[in-house]
């Protein structure tokens, strides 16, 4: 029988809320001005992401990246179409991205404990409260 | 973090619902980088995009009755009357937006010098003063080449320090993070202005880190064009809002005063070959060109001064758009060049910045040549393909119509 097992991890809170959704792992840094807000797919060339759509999941990334007013706007423009992502979760925190989330408010975290980068499968679900700073993983197992 | 009594005040509403927003905001972001309290600023930059979350978040605080206690200078938007009076008729939905960020801004008690390069001449912090400036290009530029203290804020953030008056004290406000910490070796020759482009976009391709870089290497004395192109193309491929250059910025008079005792985390080396793959992997389309576009920062008077040069008696095949503030616009007319270029079919646009897509549409798939990487970079979600050229190169070909070699 299979059951869904569940692993939680610590975190700090950069953004307020609560999401639930699946992962999308980036190893690049994410400018979310380089997606199709219609899509939600990320159009950078030769990104990790390329064509990859970031609609409703938990992006998992190391850091955002671009100028100091697309990340809102990429962010902003992909929430009009309910195409923004529904978490974020980065490695290093940048102002621009952090003022973002929270002017948007989108929840996003960092300093995740490291172990949660070594069981994470891209579609894997997540539950992340920002506010408590804890994120649950489902992992599908027998 | 701690908040003084008229902070708390701020924050929980005494002055209005706009200060209490930028305030969360700031706090917000004072708590995830550990800020102990918050610091006075003395001058604001705000890099107004004129697009769909700038205009959002500019009208509702303008729509709450907020009015910025410390006046920011605010980036370029679209010059449409220019633009429909000389070269095509704005989209509608385009004009929109200006009119609307404009008004937003009017509101807020901002400045309107619609520049990228406050800090030429309109904005300009020094040593040591604690700022908030958005607008990438500005914060390495302001942080590197002039030493004065301000963390890479986005627009939003650098909107609620001037409506507050107040950053949290963390990273780049610090002296402690301010030193260097990986130590770049240039062995490539970088000679012109053109150069450091290449060597802008080409440092974060070779190191992906949040460090302070210290450059060594450079034997030429960098212009200030130099400088600024440099900064902006660091913000482009990677996220370096400080960096040093040894004997030449003002933190950096030797190497060991870049550093400032702290060990040299990384080593990296741009050889001659970076450089060059970097210059071919900017010729993205050669053959005919459609027009040409400069002033991604936009451009000094001494760059206008060149152009004018090599335009003077010739007739341009394509558009050749020129992008500068409207300061350095009324300059060129008195000294002659604005008459050159337009004689010879060069337009001089005021207040106008390359990433506006709603307003630029009229160039989608085409191909252009620009000296600016980030003009290249940004302007693909509108489809348009740039050769990325040195200046002089790129109005050569625009008066030949075709990219020269």
């Amino acid at each position: 029988m299979n059951k869904a097992k569940e692993c939680t991890f610590k975190c700090k809170k950069i953004s307020g809320g609560k999401a639930e959704g699946p992962l999308l792992i980036s190893k690049d840094r994410v400018c979310f001005y380089l997606a199709d807000p219609e899509s939600g797919k990320i159009t950078e060339k030769d990104h990790d992401l390329e064509g990859k759509s970031v609609a409703g999941k938990v992006v998992v990334m190391p850091s955002g990246k671009g100028s100091s007013v697309v990340q809102a706007d990429g962010l902003y423009k992909l929430s009009k179409f309910n195409n923004s992502p529904k978490a974020l979760i980065v490695r290093e925190a940048d102002t621009v991205l952090v003022a973002t989330a929270i002017v948007l408010e989108i929840p996003m975290v960092f300093k995740v404990e490291e172990d949660f980068y070594q069981k994470i499968v891209e579609g894997n679900c997540v539950i992340l409260d920002a506010d408590a700073g804890l994120i649950t993983l489902k992992v599908d197992g027998a | 973090m701690r908040l003084d009594k008229h902070e708390e005040d701020m924050l929980n509403g005494k002055y209005g619902e706009g200060v209490s927003l930028a305030m969360k905001v700031l706090v917000g972001i004072g708590e995830t980088f550990e800020a102990e309290r918050l610091v006075d600023i003395t001058r604001a930059h705000v890099s107004s995009s004129s697009q769909d979350a700038d205009i959002w978040f500019a009208e509702k605080m303008a729509n709450m009755g907020t009015v910025c206690r410390i006046p920011p200078t605010l980036n370029p938007n679209f010059d449409f009357q220019y633009v429909d009076d000389h070269l095509f008729e704005t989209p509608s939905e385009g004009k929109g937006m200006i009119i609307a960020t404009n008004e937003a801004y009017k509101k807020l008690g901002a400045i309107p010098i619609l520049c990228c390069t406050p800090y030429f001449e309109q904005n300009v912090p020094g040593f040591g003063e604690i700022v908030a400036f958005s607008e990438s290009n500005a914060t390495a530029y302001v942080n590197s080449v002039i030493g004065a203290r301000t963390n890479r804020e986005s627009a939003q953030s650098a909107l609620c320090a001037a409506i507050t008056g107040k950053v949290p004290e963390y990273g780049l406000l610090l002296e402690e993070n301010r030193r260097g910490e990986v130590l770049v070796e240039v062995e490539a020759d970088i000679e012109d202005d053109f150069d450091y482009q290449l060597l802008g976009w080409c440092y974060p391709l070779k190191h992906d880190g949040f460090e302070v870089p210290v450059f060594t290497g450079l034997k030429r004395k960098p212009t200030l064009e130099a400088l600024m192109n440099f900064g902006t193309q660091l913000n482009t491929t990677g996220v370096v809002p400080l960096y040093h250059i040894v004997g030449i910025t003002p933190e950096a008079p030797t190497l060991k005063a870049a550093f400032g005792g702290k060990d040299v985390k990384a080593r990296v080396t741009i050889t001659r070959e970076d450089i060059e793959k970097t210059r071919s992997d900017f010729l993205r389309k050669p053959g005919k060109i459609d027009f040409a576009m400069l002033g991604c920062p936009h451009l000094t008077i001494s760059q206008i001064a060149s152009i004018a040069r090599l335009l003077d008696g010739k007739r341009a095949a394509v558009p050749i758009l020129l992008l500068t503030n409207s300061l350095t616009k009324e300059l060129a007319q008195r000294m002659g060049f604005l008459s050159v270029i337009q004689r010879a079919g060069g337009h001089i646009i005021p207040g106008t910045c390359v990433d506006i897509p709603s307003c630029w549409k009229y160039f989608s798939g085409k191909t252009g040549v620009t000296d600016s990487p980030r003009c290249a970079y940004y302007n693909e979600v509108l489809d348009i393909t740039f050769n990325i050229r040195p200046i002089e190169q790129c109005i050569k070909s625009a008066i030949l119509g075709e990219l020269i070699e």
